[in-house]
């Protein structure tokens, strides 16, 4: 994207770039997936270019088989007559437009009408006469050669004048928009439509109407000594644990920013620990502690004379483990947002004689309510769609994502029933999202323009400090025993039955031999371990990527269909893991899109699913920037790629560093999606770890999870230090130097 | 951080290395068994007939869900291990190929049966009976007699002391539920677990759940299959198998292969190597204390001994199609599940 201020023919270098791109796809690379990485270049050894599994797209049409792609060249050469036009003529972008959107159609849809049996549609069939041939999923060829037509036509819809005719903007909205259709909403869309179809394969309202009634989801028997429905019942958890991750998450982000506590460190640190724990871990540390035979039961019920019961199992079980495990995500949400309101507004309201209670509740406590509505409506998502902790404590308190796995994968095999109830809650998901809307309002929250901004927080008012003390201590100390827990837990023979202390569990997984051939990895948990490691590293930047550009596309700038973008971004974080995966094998085992069994298929899954913190982060620390920080930058002559790069991109590093985390950290302890994507070759950790589990094997799993936690650990230490810290105006080195 | 690297690339190009060579005969293995019992078959056909084998281990649900998502285009070659319902299901629903094995003679009728019953689209390789373990400790700081029998289960003493998983969930806990229908008749079933409900502390997710919360101490009596009892007994836990007195149903684990299998012929031959007796005496070296199909395989004297089991004329036939399961689920659910406890 070079400055293209002197306009002359030719003078189209990314135009030029895409084509050339998309030439190298359709005539040079492998049109179809090729069985190894493309990089490991064997596939120019194979019968390259015209063996039937290597061949690029040319040689497959010009041998006459597959002549469907013929036309394709066509519009790879229409856009030639483009670079000779200037910018500002209008058939420039017409040709564009034209090349693109045909070519991209035309791609899509040979790739969804002709599959691995021929035809995909019987009408087809009958249209056109039987078909000899077929065709596999799309490889490196395709790829690019779609991306080109893409591009193109972005390029085109700018050049007609679209924001500003921004080749930037547009072209990244083109390519988010195109992804999140390809690996968010086709495949979801693809499953829920199985609410609709009867057992004998046809669609029916009738079904979904008669699924979507029923006692077991909407049930009201809890105020009569029986159970409530699962709607009801994921409903109320997901608002308690909204409100009180929130409330948490603020305390803590108040402690470490506006109070001069000392050990802000450790509580950073500890905020994190809930994050990066494997989830199951956390629920059997619970059960250890508070359960029927549980440490602290144990020791109330002695205490008052009482006998124990099973009280942690259903609600008060749940809600526990859940506020310890998201409580963390609403502090990394949070931490920016608090860092970034300016404390010149607080500086005048204590000007104009308010005192430290007065300024925090009517500057601070307001200009944080982007963070505040973001938290809750992430911590609502979470809980919702949280598997692991229902799973072990629910008790007979049932949840939508656990009757969801339970009616994919239960003696009931009721794909459709899992598809009701994924669309009750999503609806759930969706009404919380437009009241976070609808609160928000149209208000403004910017605090960073760039001007004057100097100056030191304030203090937290006494009022406030204490209680947020004594809470973030409690927290603290529940916290540190539970890990003293899980880490104990992994050295002793069998938890909770013979204390003997033991390094057997670590010697089993972790185990090498220094050999004369260098290391001998001998351990059995090495392999899930490094590749969990891989795909972890690789999904991480990505996410945050994409997250953040698409952050700045909601928050910068307008475009139609900007809320339904909006929402669509967070709909594979909303929907239970279970369904993501079933979805995605539904949807990419068959070609267009082929990845089933490769480690491509987790990447995936991993950036979509994760994405939604990336940008929730990233609109929440956006919204406090001033527009005229961009302005300024456009006006000096950048354009928008530079000024996100050079303006935007430095002022949210506190963002970035939660995205990078969060998805770093989420690909290596995710578990329900993974168990329906993981193969021979691609086995996660966590699937490693609950095979181990239901084998009794708790002390492996445990040892196995306590390394993944220390991993973790040093991780984000790196990332932090890689990223850095932000000095938000002249703040930092003030402060410093007042204090 | 350089010998981190270093390994990374390391096991990158072992990755590489590994998947250029697999040009070889090769198999796809599903496998819906524990861990090492899965891990143990997948060597141990490698090493009897040395075709790779690409192994993944799912519960037997989740791994019914994959291959039924995989249909259209599908990825797995033989399916083995795990309760035999989703296999039965799996037949009906035309996801698995028939196949009859020469190696059937050396088989229990039990095996032979449940192939019959499916069109010789799965066949039975272990069995396992139903019965309920008891934690001693609790039961015995509790003051609560040890039980014996199905019936026994429904006295009041045991109010909040049983548990056992959601028929509608659990594989396991269906076959409690067909069971108990078949030993009792249809009205004498449903009034056992209506009384049974009374008494049940929680009703769990997953089939081996139960046994497990016994063996930590959460949970006084698990109604699960014998063989998970066992297991955590073995494992430490102070835990007590019991063979209820009236006599007792059964799952059979099985066997299938999936339709359109890439690597059809070596589906076959682990098909026929996974009946021998060597190839099922395996289940000894990782503890698993299933009966195997085949009569020549060796059993732990640790396992249920099936003889000494009352063991009812369980019809996997009838109890396994889709239309009774849904049947008899509705009617738990509208007429067991609601009642108070």
């Amino acid at each position: 994207m070079v400055k293209t201020s002197h306009q002359q023919a030719f003078a189209h270098p990314t135009l030029l770039l895409w084509l050339i791109v998309g030439w190298a796809g359709f005539f040079l690379l492998p049109w179809y997936g090729v069985e190894d990485s493309i990089f490991t270049f064997t596939w120019m050894t194979e019968g390259y270019p015209t063996d039937d599994d290597v061949a690029p797209a040319f040689f497959h049409a010009l041998g006459g088989r597959k002549i469907w792609l013929l036309p394709l060249v066509a519009f790879l050469i229409g856009p030639l007559f483009a670079l000779r036009r200037d910018k500002s003529d209008p058939l420039h972008a017409k040709i564009l437009i034209i090349c693109g959107a045909l070519g991209f159609g035309w791609l899509i849809a040979q790739g969804f009408s002709i599959g691995i049996r021929g035809w995909n549609f019987q009408w087809m069939a009958s249209l056109f006469g039987p078909l000899e041939d077929r065709q596999f999923g799309m490889g490196t060829g395709a790829m690019l050669t779609a991306s080109a037509f893409l591009f193109m036509l972005t390029q085109g819809i700018a050049g007609r004048g679209a924001v500003n005719g921004d080749i930037f903007v547009v072209g990244a909205i083109g390519f988010v928009v195109t992804i999140v259709a390809a690996f968010v909403f086709y495949p979801i869309l693809n499953m829920l439509a199985s609410a609709f179809v009867t057992q004998e394969k046809t669609y029916s309202v009738t079904v979904f109407f008669e699924k979507f009634t029923d006692r077991r989801l909407w049930g009201l028997g809890c105020f009569e000594g029986g159970r409530c429905g699962a709607a009801w019942n994921s409903l109320i958890l997901a608002i308690l644990v909204g409100f009180l991750t929130t409330a948490l998450g603020l305390a803590f982000a108040l402690v470490v920013t506006r109070t001069g506590f000392r050990f802000k460190k450790v509580l950073r640190a500890l905020t994190v620990l809930p994050i990066i724990t494997p989830p199951f871990v956390i629920g059997l540390a619970i059960i250890l502690l508070f359960g029927l035979s549980g440490n602290v039961t144990r020791f109330v019920a002695d205490f008052l004379d009482i006998s124990a019961t099973r009280w942690v199992y259903g609600m008060p079980g749940v809600l526990i483990a859940q506020i310890l495990a998201f409580t963390p995500i609403a502090f990394l949400v949070l931490i920016g947002v608090v860092e970034g309101v300016s404390p010149s507004m607080e500086e005048a309201a204590q000007t104009l004689r308010a005192d430290k209670w007065q300024t925090f509740k009517t500057v601070t406590l307001p200009l944080m309510r982007p963070g505040l509505a973001n938290a809750f409506l992430l911590g609502f998502i979470e809980s919702m769609a949280d598997f692991g902790n229902p799973l072990v404590l629910g008790g007979n308190f049932d949840v939508l994502s656990t009757e969801i796995f339970f009616a994919i994968v239960g003696a009931q095999y009721d794909q459709g029933r899992a598809a009701v109830l994924a669309i009750v809650l999503l609806g759930f998901t969706l009404a919380a999202f437009w009241a976070q809307r609808f609160w928000l309002g149209k208000k403004s929250y910017t605090t960073m323009t760039g001007k004057g901004d100097s100056g030191v927080h304030p203090l937290l008012p006494n009022s406030l400090a204490w209680p947020v003390f004594v809470v973030a201590g409690i927290w603290t100390l529940f916290t540190i025993t539970i890990y003293v827990m899980i880490v104990y837990g992994s050295f002793v023979e069998l938890w909770g039955v013979r204390n003997t202390l033991t390094f057997k569990h670590y010697v089993t997984a972790f185990s090498m031999k220094l050999t004369d051939g260098g290391i001998h990895w001998t351990g059995s948990a090495w392999d899930s371990f490094w590749t969990t490691l891989q795909i972890a590293a690789i999904a991480a930047p990505l996410t945050a990527a994409v997250g953040l550009v698409t952050a700045y596309l909601l928050t910068r700038q307008n475009f139609a269909g900007k809320n339904a973008f909006e929402f669509g971004t967070m709909l594979s974080f909303a929907i239970p893991g279970t369904v993501i995966g079933v979805s995605y094998i539904l949807a990419f085992n068959v070609p267009p899109i082929e990845i089933t069994g490769t480690g491509i298929i987790l990447v995936v899954s991993f950036i979509f699913r994760n994405m939604p913190v990336g940008v929730r982060a990233g609109i929440a620390s956006m919204s406090q920037l001033d527009k005229s920080l961009d302005e300024s930058s456009l006006t000096l002559g950048a354009n928008s790629w530079q000024t996100f790069l050079n303006v935007i991109l430095p002022l949210l590093k506190p963002a970035i560093l939660a995205a990078l985390v969060y998805s770093f950290v989420r690909a290596m302890t995710a578990i329900s999606a993974v168990i329906f994507l993981v193969s021979a070759e691609y086995n996660m950790a966590t699937s490693y770890i609950i095979g181990r589990v239901e084998n009794n094997d708790y002390g492996l799993a445990i040892a196995y999870c306590t390394t993944l936690i220390v991993v973790m650990l040093l991780a984000v230490a790196l990332l932090q230090l890689l990223v850095g810290r932000t000095n938000i105006g002249r703040r930092l080195n003030q402060s410093r130097t007042n204090v | 951080m350089g010998r981190l690297h270093q390994s990374l690339l390391a096991t990158a190009a072992a990755l590489m290395v590994s998947t250029s060579m697999a040009q070889a005969a090769k198999l796809t293995f599903y496998c819906s068994a524990q861990e090492d019992w899965c891990q143990s078959m997948a060597r141990g056909f490698e090493e009897a007939t040395g075709i790779d084998v690409n192994m993944t281990r799912k519960s037997s649900g989740e791994t019914f869900a994959q291959i039924k998502a995989e249909e259209a285009n599908p990825k797995g070659d033989v399916w083995w291990g795990g309760t035999g319902d989703p296999h039965l299901q799996a037949a009906e629903e035309g996801l698995t190929e028939p196949y009859v094995s020469n190696m059937r003679g050396e088989l229990n009728d039990w095996a032979i049966s449940q192939a019959t019953s499916a069109d010789d689209k799965t066949i039975g390789i272990y069995s396992g009976a139903l019965g309920y373990g008891f934690n001693s400790d609790l039961l015995a700081s509790n003051n609560l007699p040890e039980p014996k029998c199905w019936k026994d289960l429904l006295k009041p003493a045991y109010k909040g002391h049983v548990q056992m998983a959601n028929p509608n969930s659990s594989g396991t806990a269906y076959t409690t539920l067909a069971t108990m229908v078949q030993l009792f008749g249809e009205d004498g079933g449903f009034d056992f677990m209506k009384a049974l409900h009374k008494n049940i502390n929680q009703y769990t997710k997953s089939g081996s759940a139960p046994i497990k919360a016994a063996g930590r101490g959460e949970n006084t009596i698990g109604i699960v299959f014998m063989h998970d009892a066992v297991k955590q007994a073995v494992s430490g836990f102070p835990i007590k198998v019991v063979a209820p007195c009236e006599g007792t149903g059964y799952e059979i684990g099985s066997m299938s292969i999936i339709k359109g299998a890439r690597n059809l012929d070596e589906a076959k031959k682990f098909y026929d190597w996974a009946l021998t007796a060597d190839a099922q005496s395996r289940a000894l070296d990782v503890k698993a204390y299933q009966v195997p199909s085949n009569k020549g395989a060796k059993t732990s004297p640790s396992a249920p001994d099936l003889s000494s089991i009352k063991l009812i004329d369980y019809d996997f036939k009838k109890y396994g199609s889709s239309a009774e399961r849904k049947r008899l689920l509705k009617k738990w659910d509208d007429e067991v599940s609601t009642l108070p406890q």
